[in-house]
């Protein structure tokens, strides 16, 4: 007993830097909810069956763009076991997750955008009857021409996939300029260019989409479903069905795997809201894995252009990034997309100029969305694997040339990024030693080799998805008698365990044990707004405010207690479920007691906490998105055999260093970090999400290439290669105790490393994702042939960009405002009124 | 009765046994185990991610052996054993794989966990002592997209010697 009652420090300042004090924190540990996953008993969407429910199927368009003349389901109606059908006609409100962007209906009313656009929907006693009943809705369709790729729509401005966007089916177009590039490369020793294309790829999450929504007792809605996003989901469903935000309740349930693509409002979620409404009874719907492939939201195709002006000894003088994106057939994240694939490329490396121009198309695909890193891994796959070029042409050790120009913490980026803590370059360091990579790097046989790639990430987005001033994440505490606390957050469990770290940041303030903590987390009804897990925003963000309010709460149980025992507050300490006096151990009283003491002398005790990033200093249009509290920085090392006969890549190992500011369990943070390095093997080596044309004699339609999980390639456990995690803990004080995010940024080293790793084995370079066995071939054939040793696109179309608006960078005397915008079209405050639900 | 469809109507019946309790069974004849399980029976702890033969979250134990409950008809399980992971417990007390898994992060999203599970019992009961590559072997049909695999692998290896040690204390 001695050993714990060691005094420990009672102000939150001084235990956010005094790691050995920390009981809960920092120690591995069986997360709140494990008992619950390894037992079955997690309860998710389509786990939930209640009385009198009703199965929803949607009837998807077989085109990939036509209008709809007519749509006749008496047929189907007239079915034995049919309640009911919806057109779009019963749900005509657009609705999309940007307030930019509001180009979705639940149901298409006149005009389908891809094969798999939901045309009408049908509720049944038996989801085998709705299915079947699918087929007795007769719609008229006028096909009209498919847009089938990127540079196909820059080609083909009508037909208009959409009525808004730039022009045609350009949806959004982005241009940036930090800085006199030009002169940055006329100060270059070498200018390097190159084009990449970053194939797209999906989120594959186990659990199919599902939802189940109840008109409840009192007339008001409430949906469970498989969201990431339960706020916005909220908001989405009150515009839609026109019905007051007060009167619906959105219950994420766990995830069962998100990556981003249960982030948007789905059409599906809003059909089964309408229909329980309107049938007053549970309406549930699953989606085939079909449908979830046609559902995406996934990796944008991006074909990227890079130019690269570097002094002799690697030093950057500017960058010139331009990319093709292609969106799919709705806005989804799309604009955010579009900034993002050119917003980080300045947190890694010092760039003083930077000139970025993007754009985004239409196509008659699934929409494209936020998938692992959102945007950024296709830009940061050219960033790093052009590096590679570059050490390579200056006969620089790559891992030396990215130390030499890595970013300083706490500085102001080009694009007005502020950085917290940056340990990108403890991250190489460390990654050099353990990876043994000065005695592998162009030193193992033919066919091994090694490559090395950087990246950094957002820890949560500086800027809520809709203008608004309030917290981005809220919490309660309610403090029990009998010394049990209850949390209420919004913030939505996806697998990440964020249950876990607002369990254990209460947990170790407060001196109690996570599992004495009950969780109500993801619902709109009983826990204050949390805008959902996305952005690696959880542990920042509704960690901090999970901090303050147990703070706040631990406060008022030192008062009461101290009064009670007669020592002053500042001395208390609260551990192993006790409150007591640091220099007298023995003095104290149990948890349980503390809290009747506080509640005796204050009334009944709960707390509340809430953060709001700090404000950024990009103030030009386009600014909103980039910034972010602090970022994290990963470095990896992928070894690589090639086989030269049929192309096959292994990888038997991957070294991995994570700048995480610190782990908060880190039990979980390695499974963040091996879990990224799996998807980001994926991505680099077989994931694609491809399209092919139906023959002619049938409906030459584009549909997916091979909507099914045995054709969609993605790693096995017999893939996986041994990894090797290294956790570079710094605490930034922007953090909860110190933490940064994990659950993206390992994913982003991994691509560029892997493509550096092949040319280090057999000295082609595969300038595309995936690397397959065909495309290393290719490559390998040209090298025989004495042509260049390449495999990727060799042109980046001509797009009418935009004039850029110019900022200047700091170190220019810039002020984060772009010296040529043109004015607002709209006052803010009219921009407020457009976004209100 | 006419107008009743086909898919509504509870024509079919099996007695089967399942974690450990013979019970009888009414449902619709097109009906997969799985669907019989989580649908007629309430037993959701079995999932689904395609039902297709295609991710192995469905993975239950037919008489010992780990089947894809999706591809199973319920009509062929009648007479037979079915353990999923509902029945993994007992005694109010986890089996050890549970708590290992529950332990070293071998289950995040918990999605793809009750098939790994039930896959990995079937292993360890076949073959006690498997090495690394036995582990990934069997497992390689089970799809999770969260792990990344690695603390699913040092979960079932050790459970594999907590139960060795119950069963040299058992001895």
């Amino acid at each position: 007993m001695a050993d714990q009652k060691e005094p420990c420090e009672s102000r939150a300042e001084d235990s956010r830097s005094n790691r050995e004090h920390l009981r809960v924190i920092g120690v591995p540990r069986r997360r709140v909810d494990g008992r619950a996953k390894v037992t079955g008993q997690t309860r998710f969407a389509d786990d939930l069956f209640l009385p009198r429910m009703a199965h929803c199927k949607l009837l998807r368009s077989p085109h990939p763009h036509a209008r709809i003349l007519k749509i006749d389901a008496s047929r189907a109606l007239a079915r034995p076991g049919v309640y009911l059908v919806l057109t779009g006609k019963d749900l005509p409100i657009q609705y999309g997750i940007l307030p930019v962007s509001q180009d979705e209906q639940a149901l298409c009313l006149d005009h389908v955008r891809h094969v798999g656009d939901p045309v009408a929907a049908v509720v049944a006693r038996e989801e085998l009857t709705a299915f079947e009943a699918l087929d007795l809705i007769d719609v008229d369709y006028e096909i009209l021409t498919t847009i089938a790729d990127s540079e196909e729509a820059l080609a083909t401005p009508e037909p208009r996939i959409h009525e808004y966007g730039e022009e045609g089916n350009i949806h959004k177009q982005v241009a940036l300029e930090f800085g006199n590039v030009e002169q940055g490369f006329a100060e270059a020793d070498e200018i390097f260019e190159d084009t990449f294309f970053y194939q797209g790829n999906t989120h594959l999450p186990i659990e199919q989409h599902a939802s189940v929504a109840i008109k409840d007792p009192d007339g008001k809605l409430t949906i469970w479903s498989s969201t990431q996003t339960p706020h916005y989901l909220h908001r989405a469903l009150a515009k839609v069905l026109e019905m007051p935000a007060a009167h619906i309740r959105v219950i994420a349930t766990p995830n069962g795997g998100g990556f981003g693509g249960k982030s948007d409002p789905f059409n599906h979620e809003i059909v089964v809201a309408k229909a329980a409404l309107m049938l007053d009874r549970p309406v549930k719907i699953c989606l085939t894995r079909e449908e979830v492939f046609y559902c995406h939201r996934g990796r944008h195709p991006v074909l990227m252009k890079f130019k690269t002006g570097v002094k002799k000894d690697g030093t950057i003088t500017g960058v010139h990034l331009q990319t093709l994106i292609d969106g799919g057939a709705y806005g989804s994240y799309g604009v955010a997309s579009t900034y993002y694939a050119g917003a980080l490329q300045t947190t890694t490396y010092h760039i003083p100029r930077y000139r970025y121009q993007g754009c985004r198309t239409f196509t008659n695909k699934p929409p494209c969305g936020p998938k692992r890193g959102h945007g950024t891994p296709q830009p940061r796959f050219g960033q790093e694997v052009q590096l590679d070029k570059i050490a390579e042409k200056l006969q620089r050790d790559p891992a030396d040339l990215r130390l030499h120009i890595v970013e300083m913490p706490n500085t102001v980026t080009a694009n007005f990024l502020r950085l917290g803590t940056v340990n990108l370059a403890e991250c190489i360091r460390r990654l050099v030693k353990v990876s043994d990579w000065k005695n592998k790097f162009r030193k193992l046989p033919e066919g091994h080799g090694v490559g090395l790639a950087c990246s950094a990430y957002l820890t949560g987005a500086g800027l809520p998805i809709y203008w608004n001033k309030m917290p981005h994440s809220g919490v309660q505490l309610k403090f029990d008698r009998g010394g049990g606390v209850t949390i209420f957050c919004g913030a939505t469990e996806i697998g990440q365990g964020s249950d876990d770290v607002l369990a254990g940041i209460v947990a170790e303030v407060l001196g109690i044990d996570p599992f004495d903590i009950r969780l109500f987390t993801g619902d709109t009804d009983l826990g204050p707004v949390d805008l959902g897990s996305y952005s690696s925003r959880v542990t920042l963000m509704a960690g901090n405010a999970a901090l303050q309010a147990a703070e706040r709460g631990k406060t008022l149980l030192a008062e009461a207690v101290a009064l009670k025992l007669d020592v002053p507050k500042e001395r208390l300490c609260f551990a192993d479920k006790r409150v007591f006096d640091s220099s007298a151990p023995d003095k104290g009283v149990g948890f349980a007691e503390a809290v009747c003491l506080a509640e005796a002398r204050f009334g009944t005790i709960g707390t509340v906490g809430s953060y709001t990033p700090p404000k950024s200093p990009a103030l030009y249009k386009g600014g909103g998105v980039g910034p972010s509290p602090t970022y994290s920085y990963s470095a990896a090392v992928v070894e690589v055999e090639v086989n030269p006969i049929t192309g096959w890549v292994h990888v038997p190992k991957v070294w991995i260093a994570h700048d995480i500011g610190r782990a908060l369990n880190p039990t979980l943070v390695r499974g963040q970090v091996e879990g990224s390095v799996y998807m980001g093997l994926g991505e680099a080596l077989m994931e694609e999400q491809e399209f092919r044309r139906l023959p002619k004699r049938l409906s030459h339609a584009l549909v997916h290439k091979f909507p099914s999980m045995l054709e969609y390639k993605s790693p096995t456990s017999l893939d996986m290669p041994e990894v090797v995690t290294e956790l570079i803990e710094d605490p930034d004080p922007r953090g909860p105790f110190g933490a940064k995010e994990v659950g993206q940024g390992p994913l982003l080293p991994i691509m560029p490393a892997v493509a550096n790793a092949v040319y280090d084995a057999v000295g082609v370079r595969i300038d595309e994702v995936p690397i397959t066995p065909e495309k290393i071939m290719t490559a390998l054939a040209e090298k025989k042939a004495g042509r260049k040793p390449r495999f990727g696109p060799d042109h980046f179309p001509r797009v009418n960009w935009p004039e850029a608006l110019r900022v200047p960078p700091p170190w220019e005397g810039g002020d984060g405002s772009a010296v040529n915008d043109v004015h607002r079209e709209k006052p803010r405050a009219a921009k407020e009124r457009v976004l209100a639900p | 009765m006419a107008t009743l469809p086909v898919e509504s109507q509870k024509t079919a019946q099996i007695r089967f046994t399942l974690n450990g309790e013979e019970l009888d069974v009414f449902f619709s004849p097109y009906k997969t185990l799985l669907e019989v399980l989580r649908e007629d029976l309430g037993h959701t702890g079995t999932k689904h991610g395609c039902e297709l033969g295609e991710c192995g979250a469905c993975a239950v134990l037919l008489d010992g052996k780990p089947v894809l409950s999706c591809l199973v008809l319920a009509l062929e399980c009648g007479g037979r054993q079915v353990l999923t992971v509902e029945g993994l417990s007992g005694d109010g007390k986890l089996h050890p794989l549970q708590d290992a898994f529950a332990d070293l992060g071998a289950a995040q999203c918990g999605y793809c966990t009750p098939g790994i599970l039930v896959t990995a019992k079937a292993l360890l009961d076949a073959n006690p002592h498997p090495d690394r590559d036995q582990i990934r072997e069997a497992l390689s049909g089970n799809l999770c997209r969260c792990t990344g695999y690695l603390q699913i692998f040092e979960a079932v290896e050790a459970a594999m010697v907590k139960i060795a040690e119950k069963g040299k204390e058992a001895h």
